[in-house]
């Protein structure tokens, strides 16, 4: 049974296109209020899955629930809770952002309830994308990632309970990237918006999500935060130093132990000290790989938040 | 508020927000201007041409069923190439994203193309009267023939434009499938020339079609009744004209809405993604 408070529950998602299984058992729940990054290579099934979610998708086989309800079958009460940002959009040309606004809008009027006003107001939410200098010129004329942010504009109008993003950063300058990382945590921390979001970008996930989940051959590889990915997964840390104008690296599971045992046999004798933690990138290079070339039995599938061991002895096969 | 009933009023805002911006549109503004002047020049030229067996010059025969003709090829071709290019741009994925977005999408799209047919008449209807005699034979009840004539007519054709746009692959095949079978209509069914200099077959076929009927029943509402000589049974066919553009308008009011739904359902992102690879941005 569908817990109150999970928004998505995908189980054993398939998805085949002729002989090519695209997707191959996913499983995952998405909680409400949560930022949640959809991450893999490319082909991995990004896309498919986040439009299965989002009901523009058949699937061949799965049990999926969206807002406590199967998106193949959701209608259109259904679709006004949610909002959605696709790959590559160049619609609606001739008309200016303030325009399509307010027209696409409209139509979520009769959505409105005391607690979730529907639609945004459109001044306000052209200001919160950063829009108000093109808010009148024709969308033809916005550049990638003015239309980008128009995109988000649109995806959010109607004050979505559920937010896909599919690549929504792409083509984005650093700063209005950092402007979208900033609209997306108000989204999440004052609206209590759901998000799901695509990305190739590493750095952008590990600022925005929650919680990764690591799409690759088909199926979920790892599922965590952060942190716990790379913690639980590369592992080992490295820890550099110097004694006596010496310089020493080691790799160690457990860095703060090694540190404590350097200090205790050295004291101050240590310097230069630097401990390097495995980054996402690590951990998400080490999981493709694995998958890559490990085959289906050795895919790491158990995630386990506080046994270590396990999770090691997935790794390993 | 019924959320359908909503979204139908934000479709209707949506055509006329639509045509307002083909209207200032310098592209759209060209392409009326060239269709006009292209049509005009053709009559003109041959304005001292007598049509053989009536007592009508050339212009006062063509112009009702140009027009007529007019109607059929831009409500076919216009909602061809919009739900084609719309497809592929992602306009239409754009209002599945919406609640009862593709009611108000199409909702608009009939908005703007039956409102298209103003200008577009226009362009050509007031030069004419200002370059040409004898124009309107028949006065009010002449126009209002034409009214309903026009009502008809787009209710006959207006769906094939929308099938043919459902149904095309991709923008450059709205060539292929509409805009070509429709030039070869107009070319056999006695807009620019009488039905007579024609084989029987071609009669036939031509009659199967709503155009013929439109322009007919466009020649009936400008010309003298002696005019109807040279009509094939000699007469303006009046009942035939309203079963047959009747038969069509069921027709497509019946096919269109399938067809367009099993068209929607196939929209996704990827298949947005997957047209762009193939074409670049059409409209400007």
């Amino acid at each position: 049974m569908i817990g109150s408070d999970t928004v998505v529950r995908v189980r054993d998602l398939r998805m085949t296109y002729g002989t090519v299984v695209v997707l191959d058992g996913v499983d995952f729940d998405i909680r409400k209020g949560e930022v949640v990054t959809l991450l893999g290579p490319n082909g991995a099934g990004k896309t498919t899955t986040i439009e299965i979610l989002e009901g523009f998708r058949g699937r061949s086989a799965g049990e999926i629930e969206v807002l406590g309800a199967d998106p193949a079958k959701g209608n259109e009460d259904w679709r006004a809770r949610t909002g959605v940002v696709l790959q590559s959009w160049r619609d609606h040309p001739r008309w200016t952002p303030r325009r399509l606004l307010n027209h696409l809008g409209r139509y979520y009027e009769p959505y409105s309830t005391p607690d979730r006003p529907r639609p945004r107001n459109v001044d306000e939410l052209i200001e919160m994308v950063g829009l108000e200098e093109k808010a009148d010129q024709k969308i033809v004329t916005l550049s990638g990632g003015q239309r980008r942010r128009l995109d988000v504009a649109i995806g959010i109008i109607g004050r979505p309970e559920l937010l896909f993003l599919d690549e929504p950063t792409a083509g984005f300058d650093p700063q209005a990237r950092r402007e979208f990382h900033d609209l997306v945590h108000r989204l999440s921390d004052f609206e209590d918006t759901t998000i799901l979001l695509t990305t190739h970008d590493l750095d952008e996930a590990e600022r925005l999500a929650d919680r990764i989940l690591i799409l690759a051959g088909g199926r979920i590889v790892a599922d965590g935060s952060a942190d716990e990915l790379a913690r639980q997964v590369a592992g080992e840390a490295q820890v550099k130093w110097s004694c006596k104008g010496e310089h020493f690296v080691h790799s160690t599971p457990d860095a703060t132990g090694y540190v404590r045992n350097l200090f205790l046999q050295h004291g101050e004798l240590i310097q230069d000290l630097e401990v390097r933690r495995a980054s996402l990138e690590d951990t998400y290079i080490t999981m493709v790989q694995q998958q890559e070339t490990g085959g289906r039995d050795k895919v790491i599938v158990p995630f386990d938040r506080n046994n270590r061991a396990d999770a090691e002895e997935a790794v390993t096969p | 508020m019924n959320p359908k009933m909503h979204a139908i009023r934000v479709g209707l805002s949506r055509g006329w927000t639509e045509l307002k911006q083909s209207l200032r549109s310098p592209q759209d503004q060209m392409f009326y201007l060239i269709t006009s002047a292209g049509i005009l020049a053709y009559l003109w030229f041959r304005r001292n041409t007598e049509i053989e067996g009536t007592d009508l010059l050339l212009p006062s025969f063509a112009m009702p069923s140009i027009l007529g003709a007019m109607i059929a090829f831009g409500v076919v071709i216009g909602p061809a190439y919009s739900l084609a290019m719309e497809r592929e741009d992602g306009t239409l994925l754009r209002s599945k994203a919406v609640p009862h977005g593709m009611l108000g999408y199409v909702t608009g799209q009939l908005t703007y193309q039956s409102a298209n047919l103003v200008p577009s008449l226009a362009s050509i209807l007031i030069p004419s009267f200002f370059l040409f005699d004898n124009l309107m034979h028949k006065g009010v009840s002449g126009w209002l023939t034409m009214l309903w004539v026009v009502v008809l007519g787009l209710l006959a054709t207006l769906p094939i434009g929308i099938i043919i746009g459902s149904l095309v692959p991709g923008v450059q095949k709205v060539g292929t499938w509409g805009m070509f079978p429709i030039l070869l209509l107009a070319g056999i069914s006695g807009i620019f020339t009488t039905m007579d200099s024609l084989w029987g077959w071609v009669k036939v076929v031509a009659q199967i079609f709503p155009m013929y009927w439109m322009a007919l029943g466009m020649r009936s509402a400008f010309l003298p009744d002696a005019a109807a000589a040279v009509e094939i049974t000699g007469s303006w066919r009046t009942l035939e004209t309203v079963g047959v553009l009747s038969l069509w308008a069921v027709f497509g009011l019946v096919v269109a809405p399938i067809v367009l739904k099993r068209m929607a359902q196939k929209q996704s992102g990827s298949a947005v993604e997957a047209a762009r690879e193939q074409a670049g941005q059409w409209l400007r």
